[in-house]
């Protein structure tokens, strides 16, 4: 049977390429695209590669950047632009493909399988493709050939800025098996820490470890990864994902300030949950399971969730289950930078369960209707119209979330 | 100084939807008939920063980039 042929094309260092698109004058400087300098709301989102030159990288602070180049140009975002710019990408690949599947702003697959008859044809495509958001949009794009999505996207990462990189059937394990495990898809930095300490340092040591091994050693992740590593991923390029079921409903954010204690926290995730409690009221569902992510200052990652007993969209019920879930997890040895509060395992909001014995349900049901009038009155009035006491204790942490 | 030049321009639209670009009004006034449209693609113009439908005009035998933005504003490249 005939190999797939799949593109994968990243926008390189987008958001700062389209500001250099708009400002010639900061095309030769190190430019980083970052949050507000004076709330300081967030971090360096993109930096230019002069900018990286100097160490400058995603998630720092605007402070940090500024220490290790005290001439970065900061550049605040503007996300209608970069969403304008994202939409013109897909414009140019539609003119090649139904079959793309977006992945973030500035990521895309494209299955051409059947745009054309050879591997030629496709690496010809995938540089017109460069040469044509290059001259259109005045941005550049690396761009991945290959039988599938994993190994596509690896080819996108293999050299960058503006190049294709092909990574076939007859060539792959040459290519991508010498490359750090740490570059494969799904790899993040605690999978690669695990990975390394026995000994998997390459694409290609996962590749030939056994499989059972690193389902024991890693769950289901273990053998997904010897699947990407062994060139075995044959998930589908999905063009239009508006007929799958949503699967979770979340919020997260990354403060104004760093929290430093479990009453930051707190007014942070009520106010996360406050979005997600309305969301998941308004598709009519409920969660069965809470789910948080954590981010300290040095930008580690982890997610905790738990099982509730009653599937709820209750939003003080959301809160509270997150908030238990990260007093539970935190040891706070460092300030926390991002919060995000998910309500995973949905079911409808008329689904049947079993009722609890010790459950007080007259006030569950106050609860909910509480919840009905406030998401009423800001449909009418305006989010800001009504809000938690609990945002008086700090009005500007309380916005974070919003 | 800034090449990227914002002007007024005086255009046409044809039944069957095109937009042609007629005269341009340069920044002191002056009004440049464009005799001839060349070329008429979607380009980014690196040196003035920006993008959009650009027009490869002739005008008193010279070659002038209009470039047409997707917020309704033409700009033409200093030289």
């Amino acid at each position: 049977m005939k190999d797939r042929l799949i593109l994968h094309s990243d926008c390189n260092c987008f958001y700062a390429s389209v500001e250099m698109l708009h400002h010639p004058e900061y095309r030769n400087k190190p430019l980083a695209v970052g949050g507000d300098k004076e709330s300081r709301h967030g971090i360096i989102l993109t930096a230019n590669y002069r900018a990286k030159a100097y160490g400058i990288k995603t998630g720092m602070t605007l402070g940090q950047a500024l220490k290790h180049c005290p001439t970065l140009i900061i550049e605040s975002p503007h996300m209608d632009e970069y969403i304008r710019f994202s939409e013109m990408t897909h414009e140019i690949y539609a003119d090649y493909t139904d079959l793309q599947e977006p992945y973030g702003i500035d990521e895309c697959w494209l299955d051409i399988t059947h745009s054309v008859d050879s591997e030629e044809e496709g690496i010809r495509v995938a540089k017109e493709i460069n040469s044509r958001i290059k001259s259109e949009l005045g941005i550049t794009v690396s761009i991945g050939v290959s039988f599938n999505k994993v190994l596509a996207k690896l080819g996108s990462d293999y050299k960058k800025p503006d190049a294709i990189t092909t990574m076939l059937r007859n060539e792959f394990k040459d290519k991508a098996w010498p490359l750090p495990v740490s570059d494969l898809l799904y790899v993040g930095k605690s999978t690669a820490n695990k990975l390394n300490s026995v000994g998997i340092r390459t694409i290609g040591d996962l590749a030939q470890t056994d499989r059972r091994l690193l389902t024991s050693f890693l769950g289901k992740l273990g053998d997904t990864l010897w699947i990407f590593a062994n060139g075995l991923d044959d998930s589908p390029v999905v063009g239009d994902k508006s007929g799958i079921p949503v699967k979770s409903i979340g919020n997260s954010t990354t403060t104004c300030r760093d929290l430093l204690n479990n009453e930051d926290v707190r007014i942070v995730i009520f106010s996360l949950a406050e979005s997600v409690g309305a969301r998941l009221r308004a598709k009519g569902f409920r969660c069965r399971v809470v789910e948080i992510s954590v981010r300290n200052n040095e930008l580690v990652t982890y997610t905790r969730q738990r099982k509730i007993s009653s599937a709820t969209n209750i939003t003080s019920e959301i809160a509270k289950e997150a908030y238990i879930l990260f007093e539970e997890s935190y040891k706070w040895d460092k300030p926390v930078r991002s919060i995000g509060v998910r309500g995973t395992d949905l079911v409808d909001e008329n689904y049947s369960e079993q009722l609890e014995l010790f459950c007080d349900y007259s006030r569950r049901e106050k609860m909910q209707k509480t919840d009905s009038v406030i998401d009423d009155i800001r449909r009418r009035f305006g989010n800001d119209s009504i809000k938690r006491g609990l945002a008086l204790k700090d009005e500007q942490l309380y916005q974070s979330g919003r | 100084m800034n090449s990227k030049v914002y002007v007024d321009v005086m255009a046409e639209f044809t039944r069957d939807g095109q937009l042609i670009p007629k005269k341009i009004v340069w920044e002191d006034g002056h009004i440049f008939d464009i005799d001839r449209i060349k070329d008429v693609r979607r380009a980014a113009s690196l040196r003035a920063g920006g993008c959009g439908m650009r027009y490869t005009c002739q005008i008193d035998n010279c070659e002038a980039y209009l470039y047409y933005e997707e917020d309704n504003k033409w700009f033409v490249v200093r030289k």
